[in-house]
């Protein structure tokens, strides 16, 4: 019955294995704003525009040279 | 004909909208954000959400002051040679539209590596590098495409606040815990006598108690905090109960074990200190895009520009701001201290120290104040008092804004816990002493059972779970508060304080009444015409009263900047504005704001503004008269006081002419006649009285944009249903009061078993979960059912 010795090792190990996966979590921020997450995974696909070349023809500066 | 709206920006585009691109845009600004978006690729942005830009508004060098490094260095998160992160907030921040393009602001500028919003707080965090891009470039470039930061004195001065998880990681741990210490103690319920678990038995115990520790001696800390804190200042409060049991409990199933009695208690241990936990966590509902804590500091900004001798401008930080130096403030500015107006002309809007929302007019030599924003041109003013002396920030040196309010209100659990405590006590000892006479060995184990099994954890989550639900009910119905023990406050309330203006009635001046002469039709055409070129606040809103005319050009017309209009058509002329301008000296009432006419120089009359009172608010006073005591307590003159008689009920007092001082004052007095008073207001003068006053109300026509230090804040609109949320509060603490008597009944049930013997560790494990759930169930229902009758 020396098994029960290992499966609670492995249990405990892997109890022990979420909990320090859910204290990283919270100390990394992610539950500080659990509301732009949702919204942003929307977002992904529309990022890819069709037309790259024209982001390349355009300066860094094109904001300023709008306003003047 | 149809309005168009504003591709950009969703306003009425009026008269004649800038088409561009077959859209159509109200002005050059909401254009020139459409064009930049466009031509970088980022018109995603209007297939979000339409219409949902601002139209952006850039003051050539208002943030000039972020040059300084001394400020840089305050207001950056990191900051190193070739990173810097800057944390911003920014208002308008409202839709998915927003989050997607200030996450792509890279598109926009490449030396910006990235930024992330945090929606709810309406943050965004911008990781860029300074060598390529500075601060201020940052910030101009926001402003430019409709975002622009709002970056006040109170950023400057707190820097980065530390984020509090401490309740999330102890949630955590005794979840974690109470999990495993469930499991392990699974096969003792059932089958204890079982050959091969008995063999395992230790092993199961003392890995229980392993698991334990970090839930008594980290997540429950609090709990014997609080409790010998309690004890030092002679109070017993409702954690006194809780720790002696937390402790009981810990120290009997850890004899136990040592001694092979039993299996202990730790199930119900880490399951009391779950649900406790728990319970607190529902409490802690925090508003984040809100703040309770605001003082003038959140409305000041960090820097100025200084004229120096040599007539160069400067950027000063305010508080170097000395006596005799002189301050240019451009438009849209705010006056950081007391001083002369030397040059220019003034129109300040002093919305956010009164709650008035009409602007005064200063002239070279009058003295203005801090606290004011400038409308008109940049002038330039000598300082008279430096920031923490002016007549506004004094308020804050007050001994009222450094106490804290909440220590000193004993709570309702609290109250009960003293009792409860006592009765707790009382029934371990006459239950010992009765088995020591009879029957000894039993006297150490029902003295340990009652104090465990009596361990109030229903009567501890009733509030919290009834409150907590409250609090997100009333934060639906846009009456957000700051804390569950305000609500307690407002159930107690005997005595409510009204200011004036802003308060009760609107920011808009939207009545005015014509007394004198009547105008002929082309008098009156003429009139209309000539406030419709103008933009004076006063001029919009009574050319929106007028009757509709035809539109026609006039001849002439001038506007003298702080006396009035004049205007001209074929051979009729007229003069609108104050009564000196138009040539009537004699009617010259200040307690009123009129506006005068003179046609062809004959004088005509004049038109009186009203204060627009809430709707409501006849009603909500006629309510409140029947159970409290009524005060206004306004910072205005008496000129509304003949109105305001017929609107409010008999005989309630009126106060005028208070200043912020005053109306601090007269809340302390009415409290050391032993008055709970409730104290609604809106504008930073009523800080003061708001901090002192039992419960402070702050009323806001827009949350998200300001509110002086409070207990809660009330969306104007809702305005009218005050008197049914003060109701509703006193509801819940009824609600309380009943779930008290469901958990007492739970008690009686565990202190027959507590006191004759026989409480079993499964009893214990069954009864303590069984009373909280259905303690919280209850004070849930209730709630709901109470939240779904408020409007």
């Amino acid at each position: 019955m020396g098994v029960i010795y290992v499966l609670l090792t492995i249990s405990i190990i892997v109890a022990i294995l979420f909990f320090t996966a859910f204290i990283i979590s919270v100390r990394s921020g992610q539950y500080d704003d659990a509301y732009t997450p949702s919204v942003r995974m929307l977002f992904e696909d529309e990022l890819v525009k069709p037309d790259q070349e024209i982001n390349k023809d355009i300066p860094n500066d094109t904001i300023e040279n709008k306003n003047k | 004909m149809d309005k168009v709206n504003c591709y950009h920006c969703g306003d009425d585009c009026g008269k004649k909208p800038i088409e561009f691109d077959g859209k159509s845009f109200c002005c050059n600004g909401c254009k020139t954000v459409y064009d930049i978006f466009s031509t970088n690729d980022l018109s995603y942005y209007y297939d979000l959400q339409s219409s949902a830009g601002a139209t952006p508004t850039v003051v050539e060098g208002k943030y000039d002051f972020l040059q300084e490094a001394s400020i840089i260095a305050k207001l950056l998160e990191f900051n190193e040679d070739k990173l810097q992160i800057v944390n911003l907030y920014i208002p308008h921040i409202h839709c998915s539209s927003c989050i997607w393009i200030l996450e792509n602001l890279n598109k926009l500028n490449t030396s910006i590596s990235s930024s992330q919003v945090d929606f709810p707080k309406k943050t965004v965090r911008i990781v860029y590098n300074p060598k390529l891009i500075n601060l201020k470039d940052l910030v101009v470039l926001l402003a430019r495409i409709g975002y622009e930061p709002y970056i006040s004195l109170d950023d400057y001065d707190k820097g980065q606040p530390p984020v509090n998880r401490g309740l999330i990681y102890k949630l955590g741990i005794a979840g974690f815990a109470f999990g495993n210490v469930m499991f392990l103690s699974f096969p003792e319920y059932f089958e204890v006598d079982e050959f091969w678990l008995d063999q395992y038995k230790g092993v199961f115990r003392w890995l229980m108690f392993t698991f334990s520790l970090p839930v008594v001696f980290y997540a429950g800390q609090d709990y014997f905090i609080s409790a010998f804190k309690g004890l030092r200042s002679k109070i017993l409060n409702i954690d006194v109960p809780i720790a002696m049991g937390i402790l009981v409990l810990f120290v009997r199933s850890t004899l136990e074990i040592i001694f092979d009695w039993g299996t202990g208690f730790f199930d119900s241990l880490t399951g009391l200190i779950f649900f406790l936990l728990l319970g607190k966590f529902f409490q802690q509902k925090t508003y984040s895009f809100l703040s309770f804590e605001r003082d003038y500091k959140s409305y000041f900004p960090i820097a100025v520009t200084r004229i120096t001798d040599r007539n160069k401008e400067e950027t000063v930080q305010v508080y170097d701001v000395k006596q005799g130096d002189r301050l240019l403030i451009r438009n849209g500015e705010l006056i950081p201290v007391d001083g002369i107006l030397i040059n220019g002309r003034a129109q300040i809007d002093y919305s956010f120290v009164t709650g008035e929302s009409e602007a005064v007019f200063k002239e070279s030599g009058d003295k203005i104040y801090a606290g004011g924003k400038q409308l008109e041109d940049a002038i330039e003013m000598d300082v008279l008092k430096s920031v923490s002396q002016s007549y506004l920030t004094q308020l804050w040196s007050n001994t009222v804004f450094s106490k804290d309010k909440a220590s000193k209100f004993q709570t309702l659990t609290d109250s009960i816990g003293k009792r409860f405590t006592w009765a707790v006590l009382t029934i371990a000892f006459v239950a010992t002493a009765y088995w020591l006479y009879f029957d000894s060995s039993k006297a150490m184990n029902v003295f340990t059972a009652v104090l465990i099994i009596a361990c109030p954890c229903a009567i501890a989550l009733a509030a919290p779970f009834t409150l907590g639900n409250m609090l997100r009910i009333f934060g639906r119905k846009k009456f957000y508060l700051k804390d569950t023990k305000t609500i307690e406050q407002l159930a107690k309330i005997d005595t409510a304080i009204f200011d004036k203006t802003g308060t009760i009635t609107t920011t808009q001046k939207s009545s005015a009444t014509y007394e004198g002469m009547r105008l002929s039709f082309e008098e009156e055409s003429l009139l209309k015409n000539t406030l419709r070129a103008s933009n004076h606040p006063l001029s919009r809103t009574l050319y929106d009263l007028l009757a509709s005319h035809n539109i026609v050009p006039l001849d002439e017309y001038q506007e003298h900047l702080g006396l009035g209009l004049e205007g001209k058509k074929d051979n009729d002329h007229i003069r609108i504005g104050s009564a000196d301008f138009v040539g009537n000296s004699i009617d010259n009432d200040p307690q009123n704001t009129s506006v005068h006419i003179s046609s062809n120089n004959t004088y005509k009359g004049k038109f009186v503004f009203h204060n627009h009172y809430r709707k409501g608010v006849s009603n909500v006073f006629k309510e409140m008269n029947n159970t409290l005591d009524l005060a206004i307590l306004s910072g205005d003159n008496e000129g509304e006081k003949t109105r305001l008689e017929k609107i409010l009920p008999k005989l309630t007092p009126m106060y005028f002419k208070q200043k912020p001082e005053d109306k601090l004052n007269f809340i302390n007095s009415l409290q050391e006649q032993d008055k709970k008073v409730m104290m609604v207001g809106d504008g930073l003068n009523d800080a003061g009285a708001l901090a002192q006053s039992n419960v402070g109300i702050a009323i806001s026509e827009n949350v998200n944009v300001f509110s002086p230090a409070c207990d809660g804040i009330l969306d104007a609109s809702k305005f009218d249903q005050l008197y049914t949320y003060i109701i509703a509060s006193k509801k819940a603490m009824k609600i309380i009061r009943l779930s008290f008597l469901l958990s007492f009944l739970y008690n009686v049930i565990g202190l027959y078993f507590a006191v004759t013997g026989q409480l079993e560790p499964v009893i214990a494990a069954i009864l303590m979960p069984l009373s909280s759930i259905s303690v919280v169930g209850f004070t849930t229902l209730a709630t709901n059912i109470l939240g779904k009758k408020l409007k």
